[in-house]
């Protein structure tokens, strides 16, 4: 097996054992009820994480997905009691998303300005429109989130792959395309690996980083429609820390934080890890909801350091 | 060759001029390039080559002049644009990603391909096309940064290469090559010569123009000097030429000095080794002597240094610095104990390209006075303009970054702030990669001044010329192995050959 499969196998290792332990340990765990449960319930955050795995592919970092996610969700709200259809509304938000994201990624090189600090602007002036938008959670009440929330493909066993699992699902295979099958996606691994000489290997810097936060925009505005109707409501403090949960999936997914090495589909299972473990600490009943986070952050600690030591041993950005 | 001659020029530079902030880089250059010539380009660090190159593969703009490629003028604005009309680059230091494979860094923006998609199967035979071209049969699956260096130079020269190159410019390709790698380059480079295509060849080994080159263009201070045909060039001239002085002077700084007896002895290593790295050796450093480290690459030179730094921490044996023990031995105590080590490779290990001059020189002298004690800014701007002064490093002034200095003002760079901390011993790790002539002279004469100031020196080197000009004392070494030490009038080109070579008697 190619080395570079060597955290990617290490994830979904992590995630077959996590969830045969579950097994193990409570009654009915080991289920298509639970694994659908898992898909729907972290679909947002695994769509957002799937932005954020470009971003994070080209060496930049986006901070301003939560406040995305809640941004979209008020104004879906909000035009939802204007009438507006939420198909149409969504549309809308999402085409903000990419021009937002746009925005963001041609400051970033247009002015040489680190993403970390751009997107952290982002995050507040997002978080602060939101509170413009609306102070309180707004309902949305239409035939359409009915319909979504019903709908629903049956799976083996109990299980069932509701709407949201299924967008998920369909934007990780878009995700999975644009970033292994285009030019796009390889000049997005190109930058990141390192940017001087992808560009002088005539890799178009600009165009590249402008895309990778338009598509950061577009699948945390896409996020945030999920969210929106999965909850079927706005609400100003929607998504607060979410991207970095979104962060934490792409890392627990095996992409380096420092750009050029990882693959999408890893942060699927960096998502539903996260998913599994708080599904876990619910399940067994009498933990409460703090040790959701805590082993979250002990798994994304050991990971860190398990691909510490996998990229000094096997050379994985291939530094001779 | 003479046909080519006479077939009109494929680029024409004229007039190139092009500022930085505080220097002039080209003074309205001109460059000729016919089809099926190898063009070398020489001049000393910072003459300006660099800036040329970028020039005309569109890397940078001019600030004057025109380009024309095949009677018609043009001006690059990207690398990509300059590519795509056939003028193609491999930059000094290898340009590759390293973390994708050797398919994705050669099909890298080489793609076609509808609507932005990429056919790997089109790209795979594409990528096994192109290393097809120089024969090169290697894993296409592989990342490029599992290879080595060479083959990581032979990946870079096959991207650069398309059916319809016209110019293909070779910086620095040979640096890292061993003797029988570049011979394999050359093969190339004559094929492509063969096919018509215009090779720019820039080096600072003057063996390998003589061997390669059909015409010679100079560069010095951002001027042209001239352009000659290599056959109506001796290397005399040629260097004269480059650095802009008589030969004289750089073999009066070749010669040997009168040397005084050597001082006390500073460093003391006794059977000091370390496992699957360097078998155990002795060394002594003394005062006032520069002992010169010979052998080939990967003969243990660097690890020798290195040990005797502390930053490779050695498994037997001991060592001790002016009469006392070092124990567990780390770059810190070194640095305490008043030794200085200039790494080989600059670029990762020996400084940090933002960071100003100033800055550059203080930091190891405030790792030694500790972070709370800060230098106060006025000592700093003046002990920078000392060393500035006192090294002649080529800069408008003490503030600006180090990485946008010539190869030759880095190295200097690096020497001042070895010196800046005051270090009783100096270990000198190839001192003269990467620069030319001129500066290499500069560098010996320091190291000689320095060693007559009082210091102990080590000086690792791949250059025999530079061991047996510097060298008071030579150790040798071999396949990790300390093999033997030369001194006075037995340090010269054939013994240390010999020793390396053979052993000695009973292997011939």
């Amino acid at each position: 097996m190619n080395k570079k499969y060597l955290p990617l196998a290490a994830t979904i290792a992590v995630f077959i054992g996590l969830f045969l332990i579950g097994g193990g340990l409570y009654r009915n765990f080991l289920s298509t009820m639970v694994l659908g449960n898992i898909l729907a319930d972290n679909a947002f955050i695994i769509i957002a994480a799937l932005g954020a795995t470009f971003v994070i592919l080209s060496g930049g970092i986006d901070l301003s997905i939560g406040s995305m996610i809640g941004f979209v969700g008020v104004c879906m709200a909000v035009l939802d009691s204007m009438g507006w259809h939420p198909m149409v509304s969504a549309g809308l938000m999402i085409l903000f998303g990419i021009a937002y994201g746009a925005f963001q990624g041609f400051v970033i090189d247009f002015c040489r300005i680190q993403p970390f600090i751009i997107t952290l602007a982002g995050l507040f002036l997002l978080r602060g429109a939101c509170f413009m938008v609306t102070l309180d959670s707004v309902p949305i009440h239409h035939d359409f989130v009915d319909a979504y929330a019903a709908a629903k493909i049956p799976l083996p066993g109990r299980g069932v792959l509701r709407s949201s699992a299924l967008v998920m699902l369909a934007s990780l295979v878009l995700a999975i395309v644009i970033a292994h099958f285009t030019r796009f996606g390889t000049n997005v691994y190109a930058i990141g690996g390192d940017k001087e000489s992808a560009r002088l290997m005539g890799v178009p810097i600009r165009r590249t980083t402008i895309g990778v936060y338009a598509l950061g925009g577009f699948y945390s505005a896409l996020a945030g429609v999920v969210y929106a109707l999965y909850t079927s409501s706005g609400y100003p403090l929607a998504g607060s820390t979410l991207e970095l949960s979104a962060i934490a999936a792409v890392v627990l997914g095996g992409t380096l934080l420092t750009g050029g090495v990882g693959f999408v589909v890893g942060t699927l299972f960096g998502g539903m890890i996260l998913g599994l473990i708080s599904t876990m600490i619910i399940f067994q009943g009498t933990l409460n909801s703090a040790w959701i986070m805590i082993s979250s952050g002990g798994l994304l600690f050991i990971f860190i350091v398990l691909h510490r030591f996998l990229v000094g041993s096997f050379n994985l950005r291939g530094n001779s | 060759m003479t046909t080519s001659m006479t077939a009109s020029p494929r680029v024409e530079m004229l007039g190139v001029s092009k500022s930085f902030p505080g220097v002039r880089a080209l003074d309205s250059v001109d460059l000729t390039l016919h089809p099926g010539e190898v063009h070398a380009l020489l001049g000393e660090n910072g003459a300006g080559k660099s800036t040329l190159i970028k020039i005309l593969t569109g890397a940078l703009e001019c600030d004057r002049g025109d380009i024309r490629l095949e009677g018609r003028p043009v001006s690059f604005r990207t690398t990509g644009e300059a590519q795509a009309s056939g003028i193609s680059t491999v930059y000094q230091e290898v340009n590759l990603i390293p973390a994708m494979s050797v398919t994705k860094n050669l099909t890298l923006e080489r793609t076609g391909g509808r609507l932005g998609f990429v056919s790997w199967r089109r790209a795979r035979e594409q990528a096994r096309e192109k290393l097809q071209r120089l024969k090169l049969d290697i894993n296409i699956e592989q990342s490029v940064g599992s290879y080595s260096v060479a083959i990581q130079q032979l990946v870079a020269i096959a991207r650069a290469l398309d059916d319809d190159t016209k110019v293909l410019v070779l910086d620095e390709p040979t640096a890292s090559l061993d003797a029988q790698e570049t011979e394999t380059l050359f093969g190339i480079i004559r094929d492509l010569k063969a096919r018509g295509i215009a090779v720019v060849f820039i080096t600072h080994f003057l063996d390998q123009v003589y061997e390669i080159s059909d015409r010679i263009s100079v560069l010095r201070n951002g001027s042209l000097v001239a352009t000659k045909p290599t056959s109506e060039l001796p290397p005399q001239d040629l260097v004269a030429m480059m650095i802009g002085r008589e030969l004289g002077d750089v073999e009066a700084a070749f010669t040997k000095s009168e040397r005084k007896a050597p001082g006390a002895e500073k460093v003391v290593a006794r059977n000091l080794g370390k496992k699957r790295m360097l078998e155990p050796f002795d060394l002594v450093l003394r005062a006032g002597e520069v002992v010169g480290l010979a052998g080939l690459l990967g003969s243990g030179r660097t690890e020798t240094a290195k040990l005797i730094f502390g930053a490779i921490r050695h498994d037997s044996g001991s060592l001790s610095v002016r009469g006392t023990e070092i124990r567990g031995n780390s770059p810190r105590r070194a640095l305490d104990a008043g030794i200085a080590f200039c790494p080989e490779d600059r670029k990762t290990e020996g400084l940090v390209g933002e960071l100003s001059i100033r800055e550059n020189i203080v930091l190891t002298m405030q790792a030694k006075g500790g972070w709370l004690r800060r230098i106060p800014h006025r000592d700093q701007e003046r002990l920078a303009d000392e060393m500035i002064k006192a090294l002649a490093i080529a800069t408008p002034d003490a503030e600006k970054p180090v990485g946008q200095l010539s190869g030759g003002n880095q190295q200097k760079v690096v020497l001042a702030r070895a010196l800046a901390s005051k270090p009783e011993v100096l270990l000198l790790d190839e001192p003269t990669r990467g620069i030319d002539v001129g500066a290499h002279a500069e560098i010996i004469v320091l190291i000689r001044a320095l060693c007559d100031e009082g210091l102990a020196l080590l000086v690792a080197s791949s250059e025999l010329d530079e061991i047996v000009a510097a060298s008071d004392r030579v150790a040798v070494l071999r396949d990790r192995q300390k093999i033997g030490e030369l001194s006075g009038e037995a340090i010269n080109h054939e013994n240390i050959i010999r020793m390396i070579a053979g052993g000695g008697a009973d292997h011939e």
